[in-house]
């Protein structure tokens, strides 16, 4: 096949090319963190003074909510990045197609978007964390365990997004992408633990890439080290490089066609 | 021709798979030519009749369905990366990054050719002054005309100094100036002894540009050679071009024919056309016979006439 | 009436488009009280809180997000699809190359939006009965009250939108004015929770009087005096934005 593998430097410039823009203005970086931290304050504290302890962990409301909004921010950053902006790339703006003739094969520019999106979750995740600092969420040095777990939740939904945007067909696809992320940011654990669901419902939810991501960030968050967050890793890694490689191939035929 | 070819290819085709509703479909049906260092070469034909997809094989983002292709000496199936690091392409849409300025189009594009940011920055100078952009730099793609995007187009694919240049439909949808602008840059490059491929629809531009053309009508090259060498094996050194009341456009030229005007009559949709080697003689034979055009036209024969005769249809519809 | 062609206008349009308006309007309320009504809820009921006044967190939180959404519907239809039609190809610049008067393409217009609040609000209210949310019929006349807080977001909206240029400066709205009220205009917590400074601006926030109104309803807690004044609140916003749109309207289209 005429385009074959992945080189560090040609990867490297497409991502190069996007930190480019990235790096112009902070304003959508601040745009991202404003609705997770809305609903760290509106929730977290103003429905956290309603609940009290969350049963079972000896821990405020909002210290329990903040890691999974964290979780939500890193993959929304990732997420959009993937599906809005890459979709407006390939449709209307066709940067790929003035990249294709160039040395860059599709692996190149696959793994170059999804590199993008790890690294565009990176100031979100990094500037929630310091508003939880702020606001005294922050109960364990784990926290500094959050950022590359955040990272890893920037890869599976980098990942899975690509391949998600290879499938879509116009603008108005998005609102059922809109009919999944909304959905599982709801009953991902993301308000309230795993133990509010009856038994037959919570495999279910384990499923959910979003429930791992929030398992890898709020146990080290709220100072538990537990083994099953081998899980999370192992799963989030395979979400990511399965949507990767799907989206590398599906891109292969849709630009090279 | 010095040194050897740069692009060589034997019986190539490009057949595209099925798709829903849609048969496979055989854009290239075996073609052969070959280019060596320093040649400007034009593929000349109307819309569908296979260019793109040959310069899509060419520029190595299109794997060959059968036959053999050599690229700068490399098979593009194998060394794809290697062939386009050493190639230009100006494609037929700019397809500019939008998301950037004129500067850092041309900066990126550099990057992805693994080129040193000061190599790049150097050469950026140079090609802003080709493209007649300087005072653009800095603006955004979205405000500049059709004929400036297209000169962008130009330095960007001159980026990496490339050893060939593949140019689709390089003036399509430009205005006549922006034309004249754009030949006199390919000019210029030309002189620079850039070797050029080009694709167009545009007689004028084949025969101003190209030393060397193939004219392709459905997948095939029909006739291959110089402008002139097309123009002499092909079609009369003269053309009279008649225009009568349209619906007896037909009768007309079965009366010229008749009388055995000229080596040979076209019936056009708005006209009818001569082929003689001295237009004016045969206007005078037309008069004689008691004939009155609207209008009448002696021109010298062109590449448009080479393509009427060798497939029966016009190039531009 | 030819403000009615131009109503019968965006029905037709809607009539083929109706899928796309699906998940902002009904499948993110429902997900919502699904979510967060019952899910958190069940949180909230366990920690045995006395702030809402002995109701379940469900029973207080849907009709407070009926107001919320009838809000996003009401902006979203007088926003971004008045500025959409306003634009150089959008339906109003065919609309004012008939007899229409701008005036008339807003208040046709405007019945389309009461259209769209009034039909969502109408499912989730059915879905709300369906949870036993409400002291019996009263949750019927949370319906008006969740069609005057749609309108007076919709009108002032419409107002604003047909004048703007670019469709992202909605956007821009929703985002930095609309989602923060949304999550702090008492639809998931009490008001009265907040410290008194910052609950007097928060209870003067448009959509927490149309929470209040739709809650004290559907609850059967209003008294006539709340809730005349609510609705008055509400219904002064919707008669603003029609004077306002009245002048904009003509301002943009016969420019």
């Amino acid at each position: 096949m005429i385009a074959s593998g992945w080189t560090l430097r040609r990867t490297g410039s497409l991502v190069e090319r996007n930190a480019r823009i990235y790096r112009r203005s902070l304003s959508p970086v601040l745009a991202s963190l404003l609705e997770p931290v809305l609903y760290l304050v509106s929730i977290g504290f103003g429905v956290g003074r309603l609940v009290g302890k969350v049963p079972g962990i000896d821990v405020r409301y909002a210290a329990f909510v903040a890691p999974a909004i964290l979780a939500t921010t890193a993959m929304n950053a990732a997420f959009n990045q993937m599906t809005f902006v890459v979709f407006t790339r390939m449709k209307t703006d066709r940067t790929y197609d003035a990249i294709v003739p160039t040395p860059l094969s599709i692996a190149d520019i696959a793994l170059g978007e999804v590199v993008s999106a790890v690294l565009s979750s990176l100031l979100p995740s990094v500037g929630f964390v310091l508003v939880m600092l702020a606001l005294g969420l922050v109960v364990s040095p784990g926290i500094l365990l959050t950022i590359p777990a955040a990272l890893l939740v920037g890869y599976a939904f980098g990942g899975a997004g690509l391949a998600v945007t290879t499938y879509l067909r116009d603008f108005s696809d998005f609102q059922l992408i809109q009919l999944v992320m909304l959905p599982m940011f709801l009953f991902a654990t993301t308000f309230y633990p795993l133990s509010v669901y009856p038994g037959w419902a919570r495999p279910v939810v384990e499923i959910l890439p979003l429930y791992q991501s929030i398992q890898l960030l709020r146990e080290p968050a709220l100072g538990i080290f537990h083994w099953n967050i081998a899980v999370a890793v192992l799963y989030l890694a395979a979400v990511g490089s399965f949507g990767l490689a799907l989206a590398t191939r599906r891109l292969s035929r849709q630009l090279l066609a | 021709m010095s040194g050897r070819l740069l692009v060589e290819a034997r019986g190539l085709t490009k057949t595209y798979r099925a798709r829903k509703g849609v048969p496979p479909f055989r854009a290239v049906d075996g073609i052969d030519f070959e280019l060596g260092r320093g040649e400007v070469f034009g593929f000349l034909g109307p819309n569908g009749a296979g260019k793109s997809s040959t310069m899509r094989m060419l520029g190595a983002i299109s794997p060959v369905s059968t036959g053999t292709l050599r690229v700068l000496g490399m098979d593009p199936a194998h060394e794809g990366p290697e062939i386009r690091s050493r190639i230009g392409v100006v494609p037929q849409d700019d397809c500019l990054d939008r998301e950037l300025t004129v500067r850092e189009n041309l900066f990126v594009y550099g990057r992805y050719f693994g080129l040193a940011k000061n190599v790049i920055r150097d050469r950026i100078v140079g090609l802003l002054a080709f493209a007649q952009l300087e005072e653009k730099a800095d603006a955004q793609v979205e405000t500049l005309s059709g004929g400036m995007r297209r000169r962008l187009t130009i330095a960007r694919s001159l980026i990496n100094e490339p050893e060939i240049l593949l140019l689709d439909e390089p003036t399509t949808g430009l205005d006549p100036q922006a034309r004249h602008v754009l030949w006199d840059r390919l000019y210029r490059l030309k002189r620079d002894g850039v070797t050029l491929i080009i694709t167009t629809h545009y007689m004028d531009e084949a025969e101003q540009l190209c030393d060397r053309l193939a004219v392709m009508d459905a997948g095939r090259i029909v006739a291959e050679g110089s402008p002139r060498e097309l123009i002499d094996a092909h079609v009369t050194r003269e053309v009279l071009e008649l225009r009568f009341q349209p619906d007896v456009h037909a009768e007309v030229a079965e009366r010229l024919r008749a009388a055995e005007l000229g080596e040979r009559i076209e019936v056009l949709p708005d006209r009818v056309v001569v082929y003689a080697d001295d237009g004016e003689v045969a206007l005078v034979a037309v008069h004689e016979m008691s004939l009155s055009p609207i209008t009448a036209l002696v021109r010298r024969a062109t590449l448009e006439d080479v393509f009427l005769k060798l497939t029966g249809r016009s190039l531009v519809d | 009436m030819r403000a009615w062609y131009a109503f019968r206008y965006w029905l037709t349009v809607y009539a083929r488009t109706w899928r796309g308006t699906i998940v902002i309007s009904f499948a993110n309320p429902m997900l919502f009280l699904l979510g967060i009504g019952l899910g958190l809820g069940h949180l909230v009921d366990h920690g045995h809180s006395t702030t809402l006044g002995g109701v379940s967190y469900t029973a207080f939180f849907a009709p407070g997000l009926l107001a919320a959404s009838a809000m996003q519907t009401g902006f979203i239809e007088g926003g971004g699809r008045v500025a959409n039609a306003a634009g150089a190809v959008g339906a109003y610049r065919t609309a004012v190359t008939t007899p229409l008067e701008p005036s008339e393409i807003m208040a046709g217009h405007l019945l389309f939006i009461a259209f769209r609040v009034l039909t969502s609000s109408a499912v989730f209210v059915a879905v709300m009965a369906l949870f036993g949310v409400g002291t019996g019929w009263w949750v019927l006349a949370a319906l008006p009250a969740a069609l005057l807080t749609g309108l007076a977001f919709g009108a002032p909206a419409a107002a604003w939108a047909v004048g703007v240029r670019s469709i992202a400066k909605t956007q821009t709205l929703y985002r930095f004015v609309l989602m923060p009220m949304y999550l702090f205009s008492g639809t998931f917590f009490a008001l009265s929770q907040l410290p008194s400074g910052i609950r007097l601006v928060a209870s003067a926030l448009p959509l927490s009087q149309g929470v209040a109104l739709c809650r004290s309803l559907t609850l059967g807690t209003a008294s006539a005096q709340t809730v005349a004044a609510r609705a008055g609140y509400l219904l002064a916003l919707v008669v603003v934005g029609i004077v306002v749109a009245r002048i904009t309207y003509r301002r943009r289209l016969h420019a």
